[in-house]
């Protein structure tokens, strides 16, 4: 398997098209979407494996969780009777190999301050982190995209410096100050918006009372039917979803701009171009589309970057998700649950990236040389 | 005789007049240069932002009218939360701290942190590309899969990861600047890597690298003369969102609660999680502050980097105007690739170009 590595990783980057894959492929004719996606499928297991390694080792190169945790609180023959009864006294190597093994079946292990499966924290909190970052996302699409344009249709005039200018911006401000002065503005000194949370008391108890909770608020306020819970629900989630998404945006108004003035100097477009297609024209018909096809593969890395922003808006606007919680337990040195909680998350990272590499290979053919 | 090989790579300027010109063909100074306009503008006030920055560090002492972790002077305890006023000019923290010498004296701990994360992943970095692209080879396969798998991780967990190794969730000086600057090390050798390996290999391939190999010149001698010269010439850009991310990263640690302790370093993530719940009773002063200096500091080497990465490709590259951008503007521009022939200093000015091509 090793061997056919260096190609999947050329094909990561957009642009690089390697030689010799296609020529085989030419040779071989059909099949090559499927031989792509079976190898990028394999491709999921080592980098799950060095993720999940990387995680252990860090986190015991301090020591066992439960001195970390309990150290100073507890006489030295009580610590050591717990650290024998949970194993953590056996050589690390096994300890590692016994890791492994539960992760294999599914056990991330439990939390040591609540005595819960990791897996059940991700179900109880999952959700909310996915919320966020969906509206998240979606935000980031809804101004990334269209003043990416307007920067490209407008190179160099005072439109295109200012949305650069935004971008870098965007950039610059990190998600929890971003946050901090939409609070500020918004909650305290306007307060047109609440000031933390996903739903005020009210709405979280009618929300609680439905039969089979999805857990994602928006889609159980409206099974309440009562549009006030879908009001609040909504009014909690603008500020947060602001946030994440206006940082995230940055990112794709850069890329739409680069692509689009790309694509705007590119033959096939001096070709209509020169057939007199307007300047509006080339660029709403010729120019645009093509240009949002990179968006697809960035997307797939904005996953790991969203995730990252997801831990600091949630722990800004206490939002109870799976940031929020990694926060709690880092704070309570429960070092066994932000282990679990990572390499959880690294699982999902990884099969999130393979999905998103799949729609591309699908959508574009270059990526699948 | 292997000296006889540096000749045809890539430097036709006689040496007296290379010498004279060399401090012009220097990353920056050269984009310099070379911008026009809006582009000009930008790079000059990320110059600016990163010179102010980097001052505030050094004077940092003689500018700040307290130390960083002090609560009381002559008169008595600070107290705290304090509005701005005479005495504090930006007011005083939850702890009783001055916000002013804080943000003032934030400016070390980031550089510090920005200093060894740089030199740390730009040094593994570059070698591990150098190495793994050069050899090739089952090393190569396996440094590629790891550092895609790094990559592709979010780098705060890693970060997080990194940092309670280091220092156990402990929060001294020095424990937290190289927790934070090794976390982004971790983050960052992957990208260098990447280019580097890129680079390496296209060079490999090149007429000048086998000419070399024929003289009988070794292998650590290609590898530094005759590849890894060549191929540094996109680090500058990576260089700069190095260094805006360990800002960032230094304070999202420090907002998550892995910041340097008040007492040992001011760090403005750190406040800035203090700050969270002034916020709420509309006290601003404590978040405004630090959080402002954190968006000055990286847009100054984001807007640096910005510009010198669309400098150096010609599709995003402004060109100047010819002065009635007609026809024949465009085609004296087109002579000469990324030049103006009315670049201060006339022609001069185009001959550093003329060596690259």
């Amino acid at each position: 398997m090793t061997a056919t590595t260096p190609e999947l990783a050329d094909s990561s980057q957009p642009d690089s098209s390697a030689p010799s894959p296609s020529a085989r492929q030419h040779r071989r004719g059909g099949g090559r979407l499927g031989s792509y996606l079976f190898i990028r499928f394999l491709l999921i297991f080592p980098t799950i494996f060095i993720l999940v390694t990387t995680v252990f080792f860090l986190m015991r190169s301090t020591g066992d969780p439960i001195t970390a945790a309990q150290g100073g609180r507890l006489p030295p023959d009580q610590l050591a009777e717990r650290i024998h009864q949970a194993g953590y006294d056996r050589p690390l190597f096994a300890q590692y190999l016994d890791y492994l093994g539960g992760i294999v079946h599914g056990d991330f292990g439990r939390t040591f301050s609540d005595n819960r499966p990791v897996l059940d924290v991700l179900k109880t909190y999952g959700t909310a982190t996915l919320e966020l970052t969906f509206y998240a996302l979606l935000v980031a699409l809804l101004v990334g995209i269209p003043l990416g344009r307007l920067a490209a249709a407008r190179r160099d005039r005072i439109p295109d410096a200012a949305m650069r200018v935004l971008a870098i911006l965007f950039y610059a401000t990190p998600v929890f100050f971003l946050g901090l002065l939409f609070k500020l503005v918004f909650s305290t000194w306007l307060g047109w918006l609440p000031v933390a949370g996903r739903a005020s008391t009210g709405a979280e108890i009618q929300l609680s009372t439905l039969n089979h909770p999805t857990g994602l608020y928006l889609v159980d306020a409206i099974r309440t039917g009562d549009p006030a819970v879908v009001r609040d629900v909504l009014q909690h989630a603008i500020l947060p979803a602001l946030a994440l998404g206006l940082v995230t945006a940055g990112i794709f108004l850069r890329l739409v701009r680069t692509n689009v003035i790309g694509t705007l100097g590119s033959g096939y477009v001096e070709a209509a171009r020169s057939r007199g297609v307007s300047e509006r024209r080339l660029l709403r018909k010729h120019a645009y589309r093509p240009a949002l096809i990179p968006i697809i593969t960035v997307i797939g890395l904005q996953i790991a970057l969203l995730l990252s922003g997801a831990v600091l808006t949630e722990t800004t606007f206490e939002w109870k998700g799976l940031g929020f919680q990694l926060v709690q337990y880092l704070q309570n040195r429960d070092f066994v649950a932000v282990q679990g909680m990572v390499a959880l998350l690294a699982v999902i990272v990884a099969i999130t990236n393979f999905v998103v590499d799949v729609v591309a290979a699908l959508i574009d053919p270059r990526v699948r040389y | 005789m292997a000296t006889a090989t540096d000749a045809p790579v890539s430097e036709p300027v006689p040496a007296p007049a290379r010498r004279r010109r060399s401090w012009r063909r220097l990353p920056v100074v050269h984009q310099l240069r070379q911008s026009v306009g809006l582009q000009r503008g930008m790079l000059v006030t990320g110059l600016v932002l990163t010179a102010i920055f980097v001052l505030t560090a050094i004077f940092a002492p003689l500018l700040a009218p307290y130390g960083f972790g002090q609560l009381r002077d002559a008169d008595g305890l600070f107290g705290a939360q304090q509005s701005p006023s005479g005495g504090h000019l930006l007011g005083t923290t939850v702890g009783g701290y001055d916000v002013l010498s804080r943000t003032i004296y934030g400016t070390r701990t980031a550089l510090a942190v920005i200093v060894v994360a740089v030199v740390l992943s730009l040094t593994i970095g570059v070698l591990l590309g150098l190495v793994s692209g050069y050899f090739g080879g089952w090393l190569d396969r396996v440094l590629v899969v790891v550092c895609d798998a790094v990559y592709a991780f979010p780098s705060l967990l890693l970060a997080i990861l990194m940092g309670i190794a280091i220092s156990g969730g402990q929060s001294s000086l020095w424990g937290g600047i190289l927790a934070a600057a090794i976390s982004i090390t971790v983050v960052f050798i992957p990208q260098y890597f990447r280019v580097v390996r890129a680079e390496v290999v296209r060079i490999k391939a090149e007429p000048f690298v086998e000419s070399a190999r024929v003289i009988g010149a070794g292998h650590r001698r290609i590898m530094g003369r005759h590849v890894l010269r060549n191929a540094t010439r996109t680090l500058p850009l990576i260089v700069t969102l190095n260094m805006s991310e360990a800002i960032l990263t230094l304070a999202a640690l420090g907002f998550l609660g892995f910041g340097i302790q008040p007492t040992s370093g001011a760090e403005w993530g750190f406040d800035l999680n203090k700050s969270l719940a002034d916020v709420t009773s509309g006290i601003w002063w404590t978040a405004v502050f630090p959080g402002a200096a954190i968006v000055l500091t990286v847009l100054g080497f984001t807007l640096v980097g910005e510009s010198l990465n669309d400098l150096a490709d010609p599709r995003l590259r402004t060109r100047r105007r010819a002065p009635d951008q007609e026809p024949e503007g465009l085609a004296e521009v087109a002579v000469v690739p990324g030049g103006a022939l009315t670049a201060p200093g006339g022609l001069r000015g185009l001959e550093p170009l003329g060596g690259e091509q």
